[in-house]
């Protein structure tokens, strides 16, 4: 890199100022993201007066009277209870289903892969969210209407795709010659995958299961046209938009937003990793 | 085991999943659009088309991703390019700049409803600064325009971490000899990214403005956390015509027309931004 080297010498002024402007660039969007959810978090942190009354502070009081009213208001314990639920089952659904399918695709070669690959990249062309509304009849025929089940159901169609895709990678990355060695020393194959890939991919898995989570833990649309009785925060939260107090959403906005930023935050070595591949 | 039977083992469960919950409720809403008690008809589009609400609907779905997915693309290369050349905490910048990714849509509604809101925080900063005299109604029925803002801010604010992500790690893929060849000549940081980064790139464009543009198209939290029925878009009357109108058959409709304009969009910028099999790296 002498080159480089011979340029910052021959112009160093413009090199800082390219610097500056760069660092400049970085914080202003860093800004950009972060001041957003600050202001969210300013006013669940904030007692329901303060966040109706008008001018407001920048700051929050740390009065926990919008929080509180949130957690005690009818409706939302359960709402928080069903979101848990119906993320874990997507989760055990979406890699129960889509772990095994990785496995096979980066291990073997077979007729039919090809269209089983197109049938997973398909369902990135198509808005997922609408088959909640032929599945709602569906669901009333099989009982499975207005269940935390039938819900997570449809949830894992948008997870699965990627639990097939990241585990594909994840498991593509561990050379087969590990397998090979641990069959040649007399495992079986389930021995060998147990024993010898499953420690390696382990972390790997574990993070496309947060993000099969999050996934279901965000999704609005499916979860309000399935869900009547045992609504999931999101769609409790948005069938109360029109009636319910400003502090009362505030806070319910910021119960969303906390578990999503704990989960990205688990997940973040492999975020990019995940999207790269998964996207491709 | 045999191992000629082992990879369709494996697949068994997902193959079955997927055509039990995805092309079989896609089998079943076309057949919902196409028919009205048992026979086939194409009524269903019609009483859709002919609802005043929905050139309107449309109107604003498309312009509101024609305005921001642009954006977005500029966003997240800006952000993709100043990540690459940071020195110190690029780490830290990235996990930053990917934060939105796991913030659901209704929360990204509902973190701008604080900022438009009347007693909200523009309001408050327009009024500190003497702008103002009294709160201004930006959600109101009547400002349709700040709504449209509102709602396309809190879009690009959300959505744009998906395609950066997607642009981080295409541009992870560019080998640096290119760059290095191409400072060797001489060329401005500008013209290495016009005429290294942006044509190498093209596989991770398409894919990030095609996923894009779909998500975009099913707009609809946000909307229904920031402007309530005034700024009306597809999501929102199909979840209407279900709900509030008690007809799955239009509401069947609506969702085929999405669907139609989502594959169209689709495979125009499959054939716009078509990467040629040797170009590929």
């Amino acid at each position: 890199m002498s080159t480089v080297a011979e340029l910052s010498i021959a112009a160093p002024e413009a090199r800082k100022a390219g610097n500056w402007l760069l660092v400049a660039t970085v914080i202003l969007l860093c800004v950009w993201v972060l001041l957003p959810i600050y202001l969210l978090i300013v006013n669940a942190l904030s007692s329901p007066e303060e966040v109706t009354a008008f001018p407001k502070r920048f700051f929050p009081s740390f009065d926990f009277g919008s929080l509180s009213f949130f957690i005690n208001f009818a409706g939302v314990a359960k709402a928080l209870w069903n979101s848990v639920l119906v993320a874990t089952l997507t989760m055990l659904l979406s890699i129960g289903f889509g772990a095994p399918a990785g496995y096979a695709l980066s291990r073997f070669e077979f007729p039919g892969k090809e269209t089983f690959r197109f049938l997973v990249l398909m369902t990135r062309a198509f808005p997922l969210p609408l088959l909640a509304l032929p599945l709602a009849v569906m669901f009333i025929r099989t009982g499975l209407d207005d269940t935390a089940i039938g819900l997570a159901l449809v949830h894992t169609t948008l997870a699965l795709p990627f639990a097939v895709l990241i585990t594909f990678s994840l498991f593509s990355g561990i050379p087969v010659e590990l397998e090979e060695a641990a069959w040649t020393l007399g495992c079986t194959r389930l021995q060998a995958f147990r024993k010898v890939i499953l420690p390696l991919a382990l972390p790997g898995i574990a993070a496309s299961a947060v993000f099969a989570f999050t996934i279901s833990w965000n999704e609005v649309f499916a979860a309000a046209v399935l869900t009547i009785e045992n609504r999931t925060l999101t769609a409790f939260l948005l069938q109360s938009l029109g009636e319910s107090p400003l502090y009362l959403k505030f806070a319910g906005g910021a119960a969303l937003v906390i578990p999503a930023l704990i989960f990205i935050f688990a997940v973040r070595k492999y975020l990019f990793a995940m999207w790269g591949i998964a996207n491709r | 085991m045999h191992s000629k039977a082992l990879p369709y083992l494996l697949l068994t469960p997902a193959t079955l999943f997927l055509c039990v919950f995805f092309l079989y409720p896609f089998v079943l809403v076309a057949f919902e659009a196409f028919t009205r008690d048992g026979g086939f008809t194409l009524d269903n589009f019609r009483t859709m088309a002919g609802s005043w609400k929905f050139p309107v609907t449309v109107r604003n779905t498309l312009l509101l991703s024609a305005i921001v997915v642009p954006i977005q693309l500029v966003m997240a290369l800006l952000m993709a390019t100043v990540v690459s050349r940071l020195e110190t905490g690029r780490s830290a910048a990235l996990y930053i700049f990917a934060i939105p990714l796991g913030i659901s849509d209704l929360a990204a509604g509902l973190i701008w409803l604080a900022i438009f809101d009347q007693s909200g925080f523009l309001n408050t900063l327009l009024s500190n600064l003497g702008v103002i005299d009294r709160p201004v109604m930006f959600l109101g029925y009547q400002s349709k325009l700040t709504i449209f803002i509102a709602v396309a801010l809190a879009e690009i604010w959300r959505a744009t971490a998906i395609m950066m992500v997607i642009l981080v790690a295409g541009m992870g893929l560019i080998p640096r000899e290119y760059y290095e060849a191409a400072e060797v000549f001489g060329a401005s940081p500008w013209k290495r990214f016009i005429k290294i980064t942006l044509p190498l790139l093209r596989p991770s464009l398409q894919t990030s403005i095609i996923l894009r543009v779909i998500l975009a198209f099913e707009v609809f939290a946000v909307v229904a956390a920031l402007g309530g029925t005034n700024l009306p878009v597809l999501m929102g009357e199909t979840y209407n015509w279900q709900f509030t109108l008690q007809d799955h058959n239009v509401a069947a409709a609506m969702a085929l027309f999405i669907l139609a304009i989502s594959i169209g969009f689709t495979l125009f910028f499959l054939r716009v931004l078509r990467v040629p099999k040797e170009t590929r790296i």
